[in-house]
Order: structure tokens, then sequence, then C-alpha cells
């Protein structure tokens, strides 16, 4: 069983990301990480080819230093990396995007396509959905378990009530959230190892996508302000008193 | 771009619209052209006189006993993109539900046109524009769309209030687009409630949320004990829900619900953007925490620096006793 996994490389989530004022894109010049949501994804890829057999490829679309993040996933058990970056892609929507990385997903064996629910950074959450229209399969969003027997493929997925079970045939495009399995450290073999493994950089053209990129995505940033702040309220230590102060407070406000 | 048409996906449980349904059929309302909803599921016929009574005119209506057991992603988009091309709304409104973006992100691909998720304004004056926050809520940005059409929109759930618009039942069409059988190898198989007693979570008046800083997750019990005193839903941050202490459902949040109660209660919170987003929108809002320097405390109006388990049972104590 073969499993492709996406990933991306975001700002580190632990400082805060910023815009550039005249681009209205994101800086990319503090520390970047691999998405800690996509590291469950990783994780998860690597769960299914340990127990199924294949491989595990990672895909990612982004700037040149998007190559740490691919290292990573290596390091921690993938078997291939695929880096696009390209200059025209530089600002690319949710489409764009999902049209870069469902043509690159084309050229491997897969029969499982693993996303995040959303990035850290961009947090459109539409990307996952978008690839498998793309390659016109199903998609099993926002997975919170997982298991595979034959060609089908179970999860329980999260909703806003409660849990869904659902089943699909293979291939699919599958999301997982946050907390559906513990990533593991890249050991230090995985590392070293990680240098030998088969990188692969195709460009726009090797991927038959003419006409993809910022400037043909249908949308334009006009104005970026500050969010007005909420005015700074009554701190207190609590000596004894606070709960009665609590207690006041809720009952001015009519709660109690 | 002016709106002539502006369609809403409407997200249909139990035969009933969701809430954000009908949030954005008001918003629609407003922005001036025809409202019609569109509903994928075997009773949808019946969400008909609500969502008529929100704003929509017209109910497209797939009622196909398969939008109950199948995955709605693959099958709604392309029966929505079939629609589209019959009708040509200008605008679709889609709420950030599970469902909403399952369709939403599909449905894009499909026409190729472009998405803007994560909407909490909405605006059409020529131009169909959009604003949403970055880093926890301390931007906001402006979109617009350029020429391509339909404009697809994912907004928040509470971005906007719902108000009923006093319009008689929706005209029901129904969607004649049968399903690929591609698509019914993805199905349903069981559905697990973690609902709890007491108001929902996105309209409690009051709501009380928990944190690490809980210490354990039997402490969860503290917060219940209060929530049922004052009428209030409890909420929790990610922190405990990823540790498994409280089900997902109850996560406040970026990737959780957007809560905007009369009163939020932040107990044992760091106040982290992707947390303080879900949240901000409350009218009040007074944190408990060890910690000074916590972040929450920046949003608090009534802020107490303290151990959250000694402060909390007084303060049920207390209420117990006014309340006699
Ligand atoms: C992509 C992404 C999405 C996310 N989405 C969400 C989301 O939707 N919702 C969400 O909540 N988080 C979300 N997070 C996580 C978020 O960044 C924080 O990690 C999380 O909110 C922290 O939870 P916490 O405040 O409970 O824990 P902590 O940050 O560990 O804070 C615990 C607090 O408790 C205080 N404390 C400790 N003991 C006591 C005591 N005895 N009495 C009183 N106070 C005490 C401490 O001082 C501390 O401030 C997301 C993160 C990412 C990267
Ligand atoms: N540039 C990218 N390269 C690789 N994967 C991506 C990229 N953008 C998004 N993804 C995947 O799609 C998921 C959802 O992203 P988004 O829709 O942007 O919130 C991410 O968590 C990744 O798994």
């Amino acid at each position: 069983m073969n499993v492709v996994v996406c990933i991306k490389q975001v700002p580190d989530p632990n400082s805060p990301g910023q815009l550039d004022p005249s681009t209205h894109l994101l800086k990319r010049d503090g520390e970047l990480v691999l998405d800690p949501g996509d590291e469950f994804g990783v994780e998860a890829g690597l769960q299914l080819v340990e127990k199924h057999g294949g491989q595990v490829t990672v895909v990612s679309m982004g700037p040149e230093r998007g190559l740490d993040a691919v290292r990573k996933a290596l390091a921690m058990g993938a078997a291939k990396g695929v880096l696009i970056s390209d200059d025209s892609l530089r600002g690319s929507d949710a489409l764009t995007t999902a049209k870069v990385l469902a043509a690159a997903i084309r050229k491997q064996d897969f029969d499982v396509v693993i996303t995040a629910t959303e990035s850290t950074d961009g947090y459109t959450g539409v990307v996952p959905q978008m690839i498998a229209g793309l390659l016109d399969i199903p998609a099993v969003t926002f997975a919170k378990s997982v298991s595979v027997e034959g060609d089908k493929l179970t999860a329980q997925r999260q909703t806003e009530t409660g849990i869904e079970v659902v089943e699909a045939t293979l291939p699919v495009v599958l999301s997982v959230t946050a907390g559906v399995n513990e990533p593991r450290y890249p050991s230090l073999k995985g590392i070293m190892g990680a240098k030998q493994k088969p990188l692969d950089r195709p460009g726009p053209a090797d991927l038959n996508l003419e006409d993809v990129g910022g400037a043909s995505t249908g949308q334009r940033i006009t104005a970026i302000d500050s969010a007005p702040e909420r005015a700074a309220g009554e701190i207190i230590k609590d000596e004894g008193e606070a709960a009665k102060r609590i207690v006041d407070f809720l009952a001015d406000k009519k709660v109690i | 771009m002016a709106v002539a048409k502006t369609w809403v996906f409407a997200d249909i449980v139990d035969g009933t619209p969701v809430g954000a349904a009908l949030e954005l059929l008001t918003k629609a309302r407003s922005l001036g052209g025809t409202v019609e909803a569109v509903a994928f599921s075997p009773q949808a016929e019946s969400a008909a006189a609500l969502l008529g009574e929100y704003g929509a005119t017209t109910l497209h209506a797939g009622t196909d006993a398969a939008y109950g057991e199948l995955l709605l992603g693959g099958p709604a988009a392309d029966a929505m993109a079939v629609l589209a091309e019959q009708h040509h709304p200008d605008l679709i409104l889609f709420a950030s539900t599970y469902l909403g973006r399952d369709v939403a992100g599909r449905l894009a691909a499909k026409l190729d046109v472009p998405v803007i998720g994560n909407g909490l304004e909405l605006s059409a004056n020529g131009q169909v524009s959009v604003g949403t926050s970055i880093f926890g809520a301390t931007r906001n940005v402006t979109t617009v769309f350029e020429d391509r059409k339909p404009a697809i929109v994912l907004v928040r759930p509470k971005s906007f209030a719902a108000e009923s618009g006093g319009g008689g039942p929706a005209t029901v069409s129904a969607v004649s687009a049968s399903i690929d059988d591609k698509h019914r190898g993805a199905k349903l198989i069981e559905r697990r409630s973690e609902a709890s007693s007491g108001p929902k979570l996105e309209e409690a008046p009051v709501v009380i949320s928990g944190g690490r800083g809980l210490g354990e997750p039997k402490n969860f019990e503290v917060l219940e004990q209060l929530a049922s005193l004052v009428g209030g839903a409890v909420g929790a941050s990610r922190a405990v829900v990823d540790a498994g202490w409280v089900p997902y459902s109850m996560q406040v949040g970026q990737t959780g619900k957007t809560v905007k109660p009369a009163i939020y209660i932040a107990v044992g919170i760091s106040g982290a953007m992707q947390h303080t987003v879900g949240m901000k929108g409350a009218k009040t809002i007074v944190a408990i925490n060890r910690d000074a320097d916590a972040p929450i405390f920046k949003l608090a109006d009534l802020g107490v620096v303290g151990d959250a388990m000694k402060i909390l049972p007084q303060v049920i104590e207390q209420i117990k006793a006014r309340k006699g």
C-alpha cells in the first residue's frame, strides 16, 4: 500500500507570523518548521505502510527552504520526497496549491493521500477536499483514527456533535486531525539516512501546469488593518476575596 | 460584480437546517438580489419552511435517500456544479462546518473558481468582499473576488446573527442530478453523539471553559457544577481535548467552536491566539489563571490571578448561598 503525504513548511507557530505590508505575502524570514499538523499526517502514513507494506512519499509545494521540512519527513521514515518550488507559484491560493499538489500526486503510486485538516499558517482548510475533487476520489476528512482492510479504509471522523464512523473504497484522500497519533521523532540514523533518499524537484512545466500561480487566483487582498483591541479590564490577585468578587461580578451582569 | 443571486448551502441535521445556515440567509438578504438555498438530505423538503422564513425564495433540494447514507462532499459538489451551470448564482455561501468545508472545496475545484475561507464579514458593493482575521484576530484582512463566478465563501458560524425575515416557505425545486456510482463507495456507517446535557455550547448565554490549568480531568466536574448553577455550558481548550480529558465537541477556538456568549469564563487557560479567536466575541470575559502574565488577561474584563481549584469551589458555595 502506497501513501502520499502532503506536507507544508510554516512559520514556527510559537512565534507569531507577519505579513509583508507591500506584497501581502507571509514573511518567511523567521524560523520555519514542518507544520505540526502535518507531522500527524506523516506519522499516520508511516503507520499504514508499516502495517500493510509499501512506502510513504511526501509532497510539498513551497519555497526552496521547504527542503528542510521534506528532509524532516524523510528522517521520520518517508521513502521519497517531492518538492515543487517555483517563483510563479508565490502567493498561490488554495485552488492553485491543490492543482499543483494533485498534479504531483498523479505521478506517484498511491492508495491513500494524507493531509492535515488545515495548515497552521493559512488554515483555509479546503486544500484536501480540492485535491480529492481534482483526483476525482472520495475525501474522508477530519479523521481521528484510521484503519485499512483490503481495499476499504475505515475512519472515525470528528463532527460538530460527535463522531461519525465512515468507510471508503481506496484510493481516498484522508485528512487527519491533531492528536490522531503520537508523531515520532527522527532518530539519528533516520536523519543520516534521509540524505541518501530520493528527492524529486519537478517544475510546473514537468507537471504540465501552465497558467497557474499567484497571478491567476481570481482574488485580491485590498486591506489589512489592526483589529480593535478590547479595553483593559480589572485584574485582581486572589487573597481570599476573589471568589466574592467573581460572584458580585456575575450578579452585576445578572447571571445570578 | 454585482450580486444578483446568492445561494446558501444548508446543512440539514435531522430534517432541520443548522443555525449557521440561517445566519447566512439573514446576511444574504442584506446583499440585495435573489436568495436561494441548496440542501441535500432525504428530509430536505421539511426544511423549506424555516429556510423560507429566513430568506430563501427557492430551495434546491436533493432528496435521494442515498444522500442520507453517503459522504456528501462528492455527490453534493457534483450536483451543485450542474445546478450552478443552469442557474448562474453570483455568490455561494457555506458555513465552515465539517460538511460545508467538504462540499465547498470540491465544488470550487469542479467549477475552477477560488474560495475564500474563514469569512467573518461580507459585503457586495460592486465586488464581493470578505473580511477575515489572521494572527489570532489581531489583524483584519479584506479580500475581494475578481472576475470569476460564482464567488465561493466559507463563513465561520456566529459571524452574523440569525433573524427571521418573515418569508413564507421556500418553493422546493427538485435537484434531478443522479449520484454517480463512484461516490457510492464512501459512506456513513454510524453516528455517535457526544452532546452533553444543558444548553448547547454555541447557544449558551454563559460559557465556562477549562484548560490545562485545571490539573486533571476530574476537575471539569467543578465547571459542570458552576455551569448548571448559572444555566451555562462547559467548553475547553484544545490542550485538554487533545489530552483526551473531554470530547472534541467542547473545544473552543480556531479549530473548534466559535462562541459569543454574554459571559465567557476562562479557567486555567493561557489564552493562546488559536483559543481566543473562538471566544473574543464574548460580551464579557472573566479569566482565572495562576500566572499574572498569561495572555488571557489582556482580554479579560475581570481577571483573577490565583489557583482555580481553590477559587471555583468558593464561587459555587457562595452562589448556592445567595440562591438560598
Ligand atoms: C493549528 C492550531 C490550531 C489550534 N486550535 C486551537 C483551538 O481551536 N482551541 C484551543 O484552545 N487551542 C488551539 N490550539 C492550541 C493553542 O495554541 C494552545 O496550545 C492551547 O489553547 C493551550 O491550552 P491551555 O490554555 O489549556 O494550556 P496551557 O497553554 O498549558 O495553559 C494552561 C494555563 O493554566 C494556568 N494554570 C496552571 N495551573 C493553574 C491553576 N491551579 N489555577 C489557575 N490557572 C492555572 C497556567 O498559568 C497556564 O496559563 C491550536 C494550535 C494550533 C497550532
Ligand atoms: N503548499 C503545500 N504543500 C503541501 N501540502 C499542502 C500545502 N498547502 C496545504 N497543504 C496540505 O493541505 C492541508 C490543509 O491546508 P489548507 O487548506 O491550506 O489549510 C495542509 O495541512 C497540508 O497537509
